[in-house]
């Protein structure tokens, strides 16, 4: 409080000073004067420290061989490494296909899910609270317990497939499965958030919509896909774009359940540059985080501007 | 009118039903392996525990490898407790700011914001920052990585807030002497409460659930998080499967109290942070 007195006289000061022809000029100003500048300074050192120099200084350090201590400038090598090893390569595209799996099935689930979640069903308080509390948990205590469940040999899901006569598969052990098998367990875990924002869209309708359409003899199927479809394409908007962020960003999920393996079949970017970042090739590693950058930015800024368009025309 | 009442009936069970399945019953597979004895939970069996021993193996998990689940649980909690109030200060600040102030810089600040929400943090250069900080390391540097990647969602969520509040109440405190430290934090401050709570508690479950973060900027073994440790405890204690599930249980507590409590702040809180992202 003491540093804020002086500050105080000043600005009253001012406003008697200059008080003299009364408006609502002059009072807007007076209070403008009231937010003070400062107040963006804490936010704004840990953003440009913790966070804006570093992004600006990978796009340096991936162009180098790096110890932390010091660095050699070697060009676009890293990048070179990257994209001509099948080992990392491999990862950008992992990348893109957990995410687009993983966003398109939250959309595609999520909707329905919230449907049933706003119709007049029994139960539906019970079921609105256990779809919404995977979202809660901790992933690498996820992860642990649908590795158990999804064990080959032991799991519980094999033992009743097996028990149906059905194959039982290496959810998490074979090579063209184990990347799949993850987002079905990332799904598993965020499906929550997108019935949520799906429900909150469509509680917002308006219900005489519903009701004018169900007096015009509309049908179930009619009324989604003429009304609860376009009107909610705002909450569509804002789950793509979540979890498409989640799903391009995803490591814990992936590091926990069979961290990159087996091989290198789930590796996906985050959990090269963790693995890079771990055997001490640095450079390497910030290399793989540049190209998480462009492809997150190349993503999501085009998207984000589509979705945005489209929800004004409405 | 029966027959909307019938169909209310089933279509609820058939989703109760579905629920049991998807979700109940992994999580009471947790629970179950927790009340094992070891030889039996390594079994891995969707069983009743024949040696039911829950408290048991609480208190031994708590207590296993010198009691590193308990150093866990200190060490989470000064990281959430501390960085969930730097960036609730911070963010409440200037997103005040923000949402009252025009300038031409408003755009700019916005772009910012938004960007801080998209782009994944570059981690090695991070800890190349923290360690000329002689922060690498240390609990106070993980608190301003964390309070920086939260800051984002915060100043977002607390911009829309104010813009809320009316300026005539601004205009009526400055009338009544209230200089700019007053004003915020003894008018505006008290009416933010709904979206602090909800900062607060949504904030808190991810700083509390984060595992990456730990992993690359605390990789002291005496400054593990519950996170950090339950991941190397299902590296190291194979024939303990159930103090590992026993673990999951206890890390599992205090989000599912945040959700009791809190509930609707946290619903409140995603559906209206994401609209805004």
């Amino acid at each position: 409080m003491s540093t804020a007195t002086p500050a105080t006289a000043i600005q009253a000061g001012d406003i008697v000073t200059e008080g003299h022809p009364p408006g609502k000029k002059k009072a807007r100003r007076g209070i403008k004067s009231y937010y003070p500048t400062w107040f963006f300074i804490p936010a704004l050192v840990l953003y440009v420290v913790f966070f804006a120099l570093p992004t600006f200084s990978s796009f340096y350090f991936s162009l180098t061989r790096w110890s932390l201590f010091d660095s050699t400038f070697i060009g676009f090598q890293n990048y070179v490494q990257f994209f001509s090893d099948p080992q990392l390569y491999t990862s950008f595209i992992h990348t893109l296909v957990y995410a687009v799996i993983t966003s398109g099935a939250k959309v595609i689930i999520g909707f329905f899910l919230a449907l049933l979640l706003t119709a007049p069903i029994i139960g539906r308080g019970y079921l609105r609270a256990v779809v919404f509390f995977p979202v809660l948990l901790s992933t690498i205590g996820v992860g642990i317990m649908w590795k158990a469940l999804l064990d080959p040999f032991h799991g519980m899901v094999n033992a009743v497939l097996g028990f149906f006569g059905l194959p039982q598969p290496g959810w998490l052990t074979d090579p063209n499965l184990a990347l799949y098998s993850i987002a079905g367990i990332d799904i598993w875990k965020g499906i929550g958030i997108a019935t949520l924002i799906f429900m909150a869209g469509i509680v917002a309708i308006p219900t005489e919509y519903f009701e004018a359409a169900r007096i015009d003899g509309a049908g179930a199927w009619k009324i989604m896909r003429q009304i609860t479809i376009p009107l909610t394409r705002g909450a569509t908007a804002t789950v793509i774009i979540l979890s498409l962020i989640g799903g391009l960003r995803s490591f814990d999920i992936i590091w926990v359940t069979t961290g990159g393996g087996p091989g290198f079949t789930s590796d996906v970017l985050a959990s090269v540059i963790y693995k890079q970042y771990q055997a001490g090739f640095f450079g390497l590693s910030t290399a793989g985080n540049v190209v998480l950058f462009l492809l997150v930015t190349a993503i999501m800024v085009p998207l984000s501007y589509f979705l945005n368009r489209k929800q004004v025309e409405l | 009118m029966i027959r909307e009442r019938r169909r209310a009936w089933i279509v609820g069970s058939i989703a109760i039903l579905v629920s049991v399945v998807v979700f109940l019953i992994p999580f009471s597979f947790v629970l179950l392996q927790a009340a094992k004895t070891p030889a039996e939970a390594s079994n891995l069996q969707f069983s009743w525990p024949t040696n039911w021993q829950f408290i048991q193996n609480f208190v031994d998990t708590l207590n296993s490898n010198d009691g590193v689940v308990w150093r866990a649980i200190i060490n989470s909690a000064i990281l959430t407790i501390g960085s969930v109030v730097l960036m609730v200060a911070i963010g409440a600040m200037a997103g005040y700011v923000l949402a009252r102030k025009r300038s031409k810089w408003g755009p700019v600040v916005n772009f910012f914001v938004l960007a801080g929400l998209i782009v994944p943090p570059a981690v090695v250069p991070t800890i190349w920052v923290l360690q000329g900080l002689k922060l690498f390391g240390t609990m106070q540097g993980m608190i301003l990585i964390e309070a920086t990647f939260g800051l984002s969602f915060c100043i977002l969520l607390f911009r829309a807030f104010v813009g809320g509040i009316p300026r005539e109440l601004d205009e009526a405190a400055v009338l009544d002497g209230a200089g700019p430290i007053r004003l915020f934090a003894r008018v505006v401050l008290p009416l933010l409460r709904p979206v602090i709570v909800t900062v607060v508690v949504v904030q808190a479950v991810f700083v509390f659930n984060d595992f990456a973060g730990p992993l690359y900027f605390l990789p002291n073994s005496d400054q593990v998080t519950v996170q950090l440790a339950l991941y190397t405890f299902q590296g190291q204690n194979l024939s303990f499967v159930n103090q590992l599930f026993m673990a999951i249980f206890i890390i599992t507590i205090p989000p599912l109290i945040a959700y009791i409590f809190f509930n609707r702040q946290i619903v409140g809180g995603i559906t209206s942070g994401a609209v805004k992202g």
